[in-house]
């Protein structure tokens, strides 16, 4: 692979899609700044969370919050999704066909909206507990952080429907390549964060 | 919130009571007149102004105009000098306000006639407008307009992402504008420290004010950080290498990796103090595990960086305006560039000497201290960099380079006092008092803001096309100079005195003269200002004497300069070559600027959006509607903005072309404007003779 063939961190389009994969340049170099900015938010939060997990106020805390298995279920859907983006960027570089682009595409659009199905249901059994953030400053934190991924993986889902939606107006253009591949990026991000949410939060706490 | 709430409720908790006249009209003692009449005149000013400008573009049929010209552009030149109007407008109440709370203070022994409530008010919408809605448009503006141009580009990298921005700190302007008229704004100062402004002590609106504006200006600056950095890594015109840079974009670049990484830190305190406010969370309470030590750290994260967010353009000014009016290159670009970068990263390391004496212990405050001190050093290198710019150079006194001389003799005083406080045993006996108020002014006040006023005459005649009146700005910058030093220098003798900073009142005697030294100088400011707005009326009246369409009046040295004044839309007919720092100086030199090109081609250009005004106005509303409480209206337009940028994703055929016919007319009009133009020497620059032609520099000047 040339120098020239790359054009940006990450996977590029490659010169076989011509100005599409010029065009790529600025705005994938652009997305990887914003998520930059977006870890240093993230990572504000995961300090909030780490420096309150003793304030619990005398409320319930991890041990009695946490549901190890659901969030490893969680962890196995999120991780599924990430690999599923990926074979959904290598059909669209390797012009496997808008068929196949958006299979994966409905693949991952599942299996994060199952992810956030079990989100979901992990939270009402924490509030059932007596675990609702204003409850204490460790909730106030924790519900600030893994909400905080989850209102993501929302957007990020919006954001995969709009695209096959604009697949369906207007086929594969650049504008669409543009947006699945910084979709991706911010997929692959999220994932990167979970790992940190299971590791810092629920492996942590329930040590 | 319920949905009998908001059936119940649909205004939430506005009420009469929101009005600034009304405890004035139900319980007139002399007290209550008094600060009701000063609340009421300030609204009815923004009413009133709001009323006469409609009025203006309906009368003269420029809402068209507006709309398709300027607020539409996605063009970074329009977008700029729209931010740089909204810091002037800005300003100027910033500054009313400043006046207000130094009279108060002039009559401050044993009482004064403001409210402790409303002189509180005061100094919370100075200090934020100042810093959100003042100082960060008025760099974001000058950035905007200059570093395409610098860099041989034809536009920032997202230029609808740009126009967004605007859009929202204008909404977040917006909303700090009508908290004059409806309801009170936040008494807790600029960084709204909690548990005060929790709900437990600060149930009314003025909180959630202050957040929501915070939070407007915040996402802009985030998003004008990413795309200044992008433009700056991946715009440049071929052969412009990062260190053939001008200082200028430099500095933009510094500032905007600032913005990336520290803006998050401020979205996250206001979100986590909303979060306490709306819902009972409890990250910084005084009960239940809450902890205002995170706020403390979290804003100081976000607010040191900021500092240098707001100082580090300025810098980048000085170095062109220094460089320019005196003929040379800029001495030590290099140690220049390694000092800017170094104050970038350490201001990430600092942000505790912002509150040393909050209880950490005494080795904590020491690392803190030194590193603070740290960052005298390459600010020193700066200085002298500068001076020895100047040292035998052909300096004319134009009024860029008043404020630039103002500034080095004054910056340093405002250095040396931050040296004393980053001493945590001297901030333990001087914090709280007016020292540090003297202090922080003293550097953002000849930092920043003289800086950015630097630019503004410096770059005005490059945007519209012809100069600004040369005695009027001069008198404004010595109404700054000294206006600055009456109203300030006092304060450090004060705050030595032991008057706390945000007092209404005191019992002092020994305060008064000081105090009313203070006030001239705030006096003083204002007629600067005056002078100012009187300087821009006089040089739009003369402008026909004063134009400089040929675009480099100044002898110029860096891009901006070798097109026309004002430039086209796509700044550079054909892309520069560059082959070495001060290109277009290289090109002058050389005898190959002014060249006409063989054939152009077609611009590739965007297409107007409304993305930016209606994100903005969208923005306000759903701001307003959390602020009152208004479920509907927060529901509504938080809707109305995910529908919106949905909407911008479906978008297509954003572009349109500027044919190489037009290309070629517009540059070849110029070129003969040039060639009709009569070069004039460095000593004519400031007489109607310039039109914007320099003759070439003398030989034998040390370049």
């Amino acid at each position: 692979m040339s120098y020239e063939a790359i054009k940006h961190p990450g996977l590029n389009l490659g010169s076989a899609h011509g100005r599409d994969h010029d065009a790529a340049e600025s705005m994938m170099f652009g997305f990887w700044v914003f998520l930059m900015s977006d870890a240093i938010l993230f990572s504000m939060v995961f300090a909030t969370y780490v420096t309150s997990v003793g304030a619990t106020a005398g409320g319930p805390g991890p041990h009695e919050l946490y549901d190890i298995k659901s969030v490893f279920i969680e962890t196995l859907l999120l991780l599924a999704s990430s690999f599923t983006f990926g074979m959904a960027s290598l059909a669209l570089k390797y012009k496997h066909g808008t068929a196949r682009l958006i299979g994966w595409l409905a693949v991952t659009l599942v299996l994060g909206v199952a992810f956030l199905g079990f989100e979901l249901h992990d939270f009402a059994s924490m509030f059932s507990k007596g675990g609702v953030p204003s409850r204490s400053g460790f909730l106030s934190a924790f519900f600030d952080l893994v909400p905080l991924h989850g209102l993501h993986v929302t957007g990020g889902s919006i954001w995969l429907i709009c695209l096959v939606g604009q697949i369906a107006m207007y086929g594969v253009d650049t504008q669409v390549k543009l947006g699945v591949m910084r979709l991706a990026l911010f997929w692959h991000f999220l994932d990167i964060v979970w790992i940190a949410i299971f590791s810092v939060v629920y492996l942590a706490g329930l040590t | 919130m319920n949905l009998a709430d908001i059936f119940q409720h649909p205004l939430g908790r506005m009420s009469p009571e929101s009005l600034p006249f009304w405890q004035m009209l139900q319980d007139p003692t002399e007290a209550n007149v008094i600060n009701g009449v000063i609340a009421t005149g300030a609204a009815s000013v923004v009413v009133i102004g709001a009323i006469f400008a409609v009025a203006l573009i309906t009368k003269y049929r420029k809402w068209g105009v507006l709309w398709s010209e300027w607020l539409t552009s996605p063009d970074h030149k329009k977008i700029g000098i729209m931010y740089v109007v909204l810091a002037l407008v800005m300003l100027t109440r910033a500054l009313i306000e400043a006046v207000l709370m130094r009279s108060q203070q002039a009559f401050g022994l044993g009482g004064g006639f403001l409210s402790e409530d409303h002189f509180a008010q005061l100094f919370s919408t100075h200090g934020t407008i100042m810093i959100f809605f003042v100082a960060m448009p008025f760099l974001t503006g000058v950035i905007n307009y200059v570093m395409p141009l610098q860099i041989g580009a034809r536009d920032v990298s997202f230029p609808i992402l740009n126009s967004i921005g605007l859009g929202l700190t204008a909404a977040g302007a917006a909303l700090v504008m009508i908290s004059l008229c409806i309801g009170k704004f936040s008494t807790g100062g600029w960084f709204g420290y909690p548990p005060y402004t929790e709900a437990s002590f600060s149930p009314g609106v003025g909180p959630d004010y202050w957040i929501w504006a915070l939070t407007l200006a915040s996402l802009a600056s985030t998003l004008s950080g990413i795309n200044f950095a992008v433009t700056i890594y991946k715009e440049r015109a071929p052969g412009m290498k990062l260190m053939f840079m001008p200082l200028f974009t430099w500095t933009a670049l510094c500032t905007s990796i600032i913005m990336i990484f520290a803006m998050p830190p401020l979205t996250v305190a206001t979100a986590q103090l909303a979060l306490d406010r709306y819902l009972g969370f409890h990250y910084f309470t005084n009960e239940l595990g809450g902890n205002m030590m995170h706020f403390a750290n979290l804003f100081w994260l976000f607010g040191h960086p900021e500092v240098y967010i707001l100082i580090l353009p300025s810098f980048g000014v000085y170095s062109e305006v220094i460089s320019t009016f005196s003929g040379k290159a800029l001495f030590g670009y290099n140690s220049m560039v390694m000092a800017t970068a170094a104050i970038a990263i350490l201001s990430f390391g600092v942000w505790l000497h912002h509150f040393f004496t909050m209880g950490q212990n005494a080795n904590i405050n020491a690392v803190f201290g030194i590193a603070s001190m740290l960052i005298g050093i390459p600010t020193g290198v700066k200085v002298y960099a500068w001076m020895w710019t100047i040292f035998r150079g052909r300096v004319r006194f134009t009024v860029p380079m008043i404020y630039s001389i103002g500034f080095i003799y004054l910056f340093v005083l405002g250095g040396i006092t931050g040296i004393l406080l980053a001493s945590p045993t001297i901030d333990y006996q001087v914090h709280n008092t007016v020292f540090l108020v003297a202090h922080f002014h003293n550097v953002a006040v000849p930092g920043a803001l003289f800086g950015l006023l630097a630019g503004y005459h410096f770059w005005f005649p490059k945007a519209f096309g012809f100069r600004l009146n040369e005695r009027l700005g001069m008198v404004s910058a010595i109404c700054w100079i000294f206006g600055f030093m009456l109203a300030f220098f006092p304060l450090y003798a004060l705050g030595l005195m032991g008057l706390p900073r945000r007092s209404a009142a005191y019992n002092e005697p020994s305060y008064v003269p000081l105090e009313i030294v203070a006030f001239l100088g705030a006096i003083l400011l204002t007629v600067a200002l005056v002078t100012l707005v009187v300087q821009l009326w006089v040089s739009i009246k003369h402008r026909d004497e004063n134009h400089v369409f040929a675009g480099d009046p100044w002898d110029g040295r860096s891009l901006e300069w070798s097109v026309s004044a004002p430039p086209p839309e796509y700044n550079f007919a054909v892309i520069p070559v560059v082959t070495g720092r001060d290109a277009f100086t290289i090109a002058k030199q050389a005898g190959n600027a002014y060249q006409p090109a063989d054939t152009y081609a077609d611009i590739e250009v965007p297409k107007n959006s409304a993305m930016g005004p209606v994100l903005g106005a969208i923005g306000f509303a759903l701001a307003f509607g959390l602020v009152w409480h208004i479920w509907w209206m927060a529901i509504l337009f938080f809707v109305a903005a995910v529908v919106t940028m949905i909407a911008h994703g479906f978008a297509r055929d954003t572009t349109r072309i500027v044919p190489a016919q037009q290309v070629r007319q517009e540059h070849r009009r110029w070129l003969d404007a040039v060639a009709a133009a009569k070069a004039i020497s460095r000593e004519d620059e400031r007489k109607p003779a310039n039109q914007g032609l320099a003759e070439p520099a003398l030989s034998g000047v040390p370049a």
